[in-house]
Parts: C-alpha cells; structure tokens; sequence
C-alpha cells in the first residue's frame, strides 16, 4: 500500500528540495549575505565569524582580496585598495571627475564614457570591483548552505537610477550570481520587520550608512508596497560624523603632522571613538603623535548636531513630496549602522513622535528583508501572500527641439511598463533622427541624467513631419530600461535596442567573463609555477648534500663539475617564470644526476650488506 | 491571460464611467499576485518573458482606469471615437474664451496681494468646472451621445493641464516663502 506523504501547505515536501537562495546588502561601506534557515532569516558569517564584509578591495598583481584584509591595506597602498565603489557605480568618467578630490584613486576613461580605476590588477571598471565583492559573498553563501546558489535578490537604493541598477545587475552577472530581483533598500528594510503583515499602514524608512543618507516613505496595502516618495542626501553619511570628529580632534592638536597616512588614521581613531560614544560617556584617544585627548559623549553630540538636523530636513521635504503628514506615519523603521548613534535615535523619534524600530540589526536589516524576498522568488513559499509593487524612482523622457525633455513614462509609475511615444522629422528629407533618453524630473537636458543616444537611420526622405518614428519605452520588474524606436509610415522596422551607456554591454560583459576564465587560467599557472619551484628547490638542496657528503668518493672531478653546472643551469631556470620550463629542467637534472644516485644506492646496500650473511637475507 | 478582453473585462467591472475604485484595487492586486514577473522568477525566461508582458498589461489598464479622464477616453476608444488631439474638432468659443481668462489669473497670481488665496480660489473654480464636464461625459456617454461626450473631454485636457499648472505654480510660490 502506496503512503501517502503529506505536509503543510507552504512547506516542501524534501528539505532538499528547498532552493538556495540569498538576499545581497551591497552597501557603500559594508556589505551583507543572509539566507533563510529553517524559517528564519539570517545574515551569513565568514570563518571567523564575522557577518559584516567590508566593501573593500585590494588589488596586487596576484589578483583581488576583499574584506577586513584589503582594509587592512588603505593606509600602505591607496591606491589599490578601493573603497566605496557603489558611489561610483552607474557614473560616467565626467561625473565622477567631480567626485574627484574626495576619492584617492586615478582613474583613465574606458569606452561609452565609462570610468575605468588604476589598480596593480589593471584598468578596472566599478562594475567589476562590485563583482569582486559579490563574488566573495556568494562564495561565503555557497560555503555556508552548502551547494549551489539557485539565485540572489540584491539591494539597492530606491534612488538608484536605470544606470545605477544596470551597473549593479551587471556586477551580479559577472560574479556568476542569477538575480532574482533588485529590490529597493528601504522596502527590504520595512519587509524584514514583516511590516508586509499588517492591513495597510505609511512606513518612512530613515537609512543613514557610511556615506549616504536616504529616506523613503512607503505606503503598504494589504501584501502589497509601494514606494511613495524617496529622498535624502548621497553625500551624508557616518564618514561625516567621523571627519567632523576627526576635524576636532585636529584642532586639539595643532602640531600635529598632516600627512594622507596620519589623517586615514585619525579618520579611523574617530570611528572606533564614535563607536565606542554609543556605549560611554567618554573616551580618551592616543593620536599618533602620542598626545592623548578625550572626547565627550556630549562634545560629539554638539559635533553632530548639524548633521542630525540635515537629514530632518530632508525628512520633510520627502514627506512634502509623498504629500504625507509626519503623524500620519505608522511605522518608522531605522537602517544603517550610523543609527546607533544615540543623538540620531533621538532626532528621528522627535522628528516622527514614535518609537523607532530599532530591534533588528540597523547593518542586517536590509539583508534580511532580502533573504526573506529571496526565499519567495525562488519558489520555496508558494503560498506567500507578499507582493513587492514597485514604481519607476525618476522619469523617463527624450530630448526634443531646443534641449528640452518629453516625458514618456513619469516617476511613480507602477514596473513593469511599457509606453510608446511618436516624433517626427523637422526637416525635409531628413533620413536619420538622434534619440536621447534621459532620466529624471527636470525639464532641460542639462538638468536630467543621460542614459543612452542612438541613432535611427534608414528614414525614408519624405516632407518635414510626414515620418512617423515611434519610440517605445520597456522597464522591467527591477526598474531597468529597454528602448525601441521605429519608422511607421511606410512600414519599414528599424528598431534598436539600447542599453545605458555607463553600464555595460552584453559583449563587453561576456568579454569580462572570458576575461575571468583567462585569469582562472593564469591562478592556475601561478600555482603550477610554484609547484615547479619548489620541486626545483628541493632536488638542487638534495643533489648539493649529496655532493657534499659522497662526491670525493663517488665521483671524477669532471663528472662533479659537470654536475654542478648543471645545478646552476636550473637555478636559473627556477627564478624565470615559467612552470613548463622549470619542470623541463627538474625532470633534466634529474636524469643527469641519475648515475649518482645510482653509485650512491650500491654503496649504500653494500654498506647495509657488510657484515651480515646471505641467509639473513630474506 | 486574455489579452483581447477590454480593460473593464479584465478586473470583472461593468464597462461604463462610473467605477468603484476600492474593488479596482482589490483585483488589480488579485491579478498582479497572479501575473506579476515575481511569481515566476524560478520559472523559464520565457515563462518569465511572458510575465513582464501580462503584468506590463494589467499596469497599464490599471493605471488607465484609475484616472477618470484616461478611463473616459478609453471608453469612447473602445466606440471607436478618436479622442483628444485626434479629434480635428474645434471647442465652443465661450469655452475658450473662459479658459484664457482663467489662465490669465494664474499667470498674474503671484503680483496679487495674496498668491495663495488666489491660487486656492482659481483652482476650486477649476475644479468645479472639471465636475461638472465629468457630469457631462457621464449623462452623454449613458445615452449614447458620443459626440457630445467626445467633446468633454477635449474641455477635460485643457482643465487638467490648468489644475497641475495651479500646482506647480503653488509649489513655486511655495519653495520662494
């Protein structure tokens, strides 16, 4: 008789059925990796424990380390060690030549506009950077759940531009990771709280991080979020409290040297100070020139204060924008570790008169309200009532006569979309037409964001505004933009596809991906060259002991000098750099040798045989 | 999904003007937990393809009968009717003629002895004209007077253009005090 296997509904049948799936924090200064378990989410840590990675990389010439090493590195090697490349993701080189002084890295222009940084490793684009340190989270998430990753929901911004998302998509691609989603910041956050569970309600998500501040105002109707309005400031952040602390810190010490390494320092002395102000009321510093000075829990609160009262007011311009009251909010959700700080706890709660929510890690929230978005998409809940209706964050639109922009799909607009808009030619005749898309609320070009220009070629010449040329906007699920344009009236098709033009390719992504294959190829011939070196080593150490010892007795002189030029022969050898050669010249010195250790096993068993008899021999 | 069925069709509401915006949300909701891309992330990209084509779709109709201006229209498209800038149709003269009174109010807005009370009184007049057009295309529509409703909302476009203007003006004046 056949048993008949039954479970709850919602639940897998085989735990081993369950799909692995993971919710990625790609932050600014630290980044996240959690999965649910056995129901529950929770961020992943590294061997050692720690759950936090930091979103830093350092290039040596031998490839990428990520995390707490490359940190380790930024005082001895800037330039290779790349912190904060989120900010740069989605840029283009003139942007981010206005970022310029605040990033020590040099930087040379790729193709399409895109910025390109100098590393030991070479020219790399913040796409790949990203990719490092995706790669090493899902390594982690791999080695932690034990099998291959079915897919990652990863985080950002809900101000993320197309061009931003593209970026962020194309780093997951190259890391090998198949994304599921890119869901906003604020909306995992408010999800991790389960805030999903209630009937309907106004959530502002307040994330102050390392480098950037944002709030969003989210609005919840039964399973289902939308966001609202987003606003904040991408140059707000902890990094703020700790140089206005560190600028203190300087004016109590005016000898002081000003060198890069002695500010990085002082930098980091005034995070750990910050940090430690959460929890005393005052801590006393060593600065590098051994003068002590301490600081107040009070003294850093004056010091934050302008800071606290910058993100209020951007509070209050969202809200204005959502057209939400601050007493109309129901929840008040707080992210990023920056948070802790007591003086902003207690700004927010003042600002929004609520209790925030505070009970979940403010660096792991996010992450987690990913995993639990991940654990529905890949299909491990069918029963899952939540449902993430997303909006389009900024508006989409084509430049017209005189620099201005038509808007083709406004901002707030529920993903996915579609829209199709229709031009026509100025002047007789005309056979080609430039399409730019831009990205953004204002009405001049100059104002909006540039995602892409192409041009439609191919018109057919006909009279000024008797072609008919329709553009046809896309954006998907994750907010991410296809643009389509065609001829109508005389039927000929000449669509293009276009993708923004600081992301990437698909060619030039598969070129990356090659290019990661060949330096897979190169890894392996870096072990394989020190394999061979080491084998080189042991057999001319060896051979030369063994000279030492029996080569009077063993050996002519002509047959010992022979010997040991062929040693240097493949001491050479063994510092060229390549494996093939070394093993060539080990498996020669081998065999030159070969009648030496030949005399020296005859003289060894004749040794072993004196003074014993054949029949003891068995 | 049924592609071919009209807007009103595919969230079970009766074709006409007068809709109950609660219900829309309840089944676009409904619908999109069926259709929307997130529901198949773990299926084939053409499963997934598919998706974004349907909830691309269901958007679009919601969005198109939430707004009582789109969904008037849509009801005279589907008669058949071109709407709006198709329609070569000239508008009666004392309409516009109360509409460049109207515009000249807002322009001189700001130089009066308060803006805001004059952009309040403005756009409640504008308001109340919007009504009653909307009461207009109601009755029309209901007795099969397209033409006559094509036109209200030709009279819609221009008081629709001139409410968001009042707003914008508002936020100007706004961000200036």
């Amino acid at each position: 008789m056949a048993l008949l296997q039954i479970a709850e509904p919602g639940m897998s049948l085989d735990p081993h059925q369950r799909k692995l799936a993971v919710g990625i924090d790609l932050g600014t200064t630290n980044s996240l990796v959690a999965s649910v378990r056995n129901g529950v989410a929770e961020t992943l840590s590294d061997q050692a424990g720690y759950h936090l990675l930091p979103s830093v990389v350092h290039y040596s010439e031998l490839g990428a380390t990520v995390g707490a090493e490359a940190l380790s590195k930024v005082s001895d090697d800037p330039f290779n060690t790349i912190q904060s490349i989120k900010r740069l993701m989605g840029r283009s080189s003139s942007e981010v030549l206005t970022l310029g002084d605040q990033l020590p890295y040099q930087f040379s222009e790729g193709e399409g506009g895109m910025p390109y940084l100098k590393t030991a490793l070479g020219d790399l684009s913040p796409v790949q950077i990203s990719a490092d340190i995706l790669k090493a989270l899902s390594a982690r998430a791999a080695e932690s759940l034990g099998g291959e990753l079915e897919g990652a929901v990863i985080t950002v911004p809900a101000y993320f531009d197309d061009a931003q998302r593209q970026a962020t998509k194309d780093a997951a691609t190259l890391a090998g990771l198949k994304v599921l989603r890119l869901l906003n910041e604020p909306t995992a956050a408010a999800v991790a709280y389960g805030l999903d569970q209630q009937d309907k309600g106004v959530v502002a998500v307040y994330d102050l991080g390392g480098g950037t501040f944002d709030i969003s105002i989210l609005r919840l109707t039964k399973g289902v979020f939308e966001v609202l309005a987003t606003g904040g400031d991408s140059a707000l952040g902890g990094d703020d409290f700790d140089h206005a602390l560190s600028q203190w810190l300087l004016d109590q010490a005016p000898e002081l040297e000003r060198t890069p390494a002695v500010m990085r320092a002082l930098m980091v002395q005034a995070r750990s100070a910050k940090e430690a102000l959460t929890e005393v009321d005052s801590v006393t510093l060593t600065l590098s020139n051994d003068q002590q000075v301490s600081v107040t829990r009070q003294q850093f609160e004056q010091l934050s204060a302008p800071l606290v009262s910058k993100t209020l007011r951007a509070c209050k311009r969202t809200l204005k924008d959502a057209g939400i009251k601050p007493d109309e909010i129901n929840d008040v959700v707080m992210v990023g570790g920056s948070t802790r700080v007591p003086a902003v706890v207690e700004g927010v709660k003042a600002f929004f008169n609520r209790e925030p929510h505070t009970d979940i890690d403010p660096d792991r929230v996010v992450a987690v309200g990913a995993a639990l978005q991940a654990d529905i998409l890949a299909g491990n809940k069918p029963d899952a009532d939540l449902l993430l209706l997303d909006v389009l964050p900024l508006s989409l639109g084509l430049e017209t006569m005189g620099g201005l922009v038509e808007k083709v799909i406004h901002r707030n607009t529920p993903i996915p979309v579609a829209r199709a808009q229709e031009f026509t030619t100025y002047q007789d005749g005309q056979t080609a037409m430039l399409v730019h898309v831009l990205q953004g609320e204002r009405e001049l070009v100059d104002d909006c964001r540039s995602l892409a220009q192409f041009t439609l070629r191919g018109i057919p010449p006909m009279a000024a505004g008797a072609a008919k040329i329709r553009v046809t906007f896309q954006v998907d699920a994750d907010g991410l933009l296809n643009v389509s344009a065609k001829e109508l009236s005389t039927g000929i098709e000449s669509a293009v596809q276009v993708k923004p033009s600081y992301g990437l390719s698909d060619t030039e992504i598969t070129q990356m991906l090659t290019d990661s294959y060949q330096f897979a190829a190169d890894d392996k011939e870096r072990r394989a060259l020190r394999e061979q070196q080491v084998e080189a080593d042991r057999l001319i150490v060896s051979l030369e002991a063994a000279i030492a010892e029996d080569g009077d007795q063993l050996l002519n002189e002509q047959e010992r000098q022979d010997l040991l030029a062929e040693i240097e022969v493949l001491r050479s050898l063994r510092d060229t750099a390549v494996s093939k050669a070394i093993e060539s010249g080990v498996e020669h010195l081998a065999h030159v040798s070969d009648f030496f250790a030949a005399r020296r096993m005859d003289q060894s068993i004749q040794k072993a045989l004196q003074g014993q008899r054949v029949d003891q021999l068995d | 999904m049924n592609l071919s069925q009209n807007y009103f069709e595919l969230f079970d509401l009766d074709t006409g003007f007068v809709l109950d915006r609660a219900e829309l949300d309840t089944v676009f909701r409904e619908r999109q937990k069926e259709y929307h891309p997130d529901r198949f992330a773990h299926k084939s990209d053409a499963e997934q393809r598919q998706a974004v084509q349907n909830s691309t779709h269901l958007n679009t109709a919601y969005e198109t009968l939430k707004s009582p201006l789109l969904r008037a229209q849509y009801l005279l498209t589907l008669q058949g009717v071109l709407t709006g800038e198709e329609s070569r149709k000239q508008l009666p003269m004392d309409f516009l003629m109360q509409q460049m009174e109207l515009r000249e109010t807002l322009a001189e807005a700001p130089d009066t002895a308060d803006p805001f009370a004059t952009l309040e009184a403005l756009e409640s007049k504008a308001s109340a004209l919007e009504k009653s057009c909307f009461d207009h295309f109601e009755s029309a529509y209901a007795e099969g007077d397209l033409e006559s409703a094509e036109e209200s909302i030709r009279k819609l476009q221009f008081l629709n253009k001139l409410l968001s203007e009042i707003e914008a003006m508002e936020d100007r004046l706004d961000e200036e005090f």
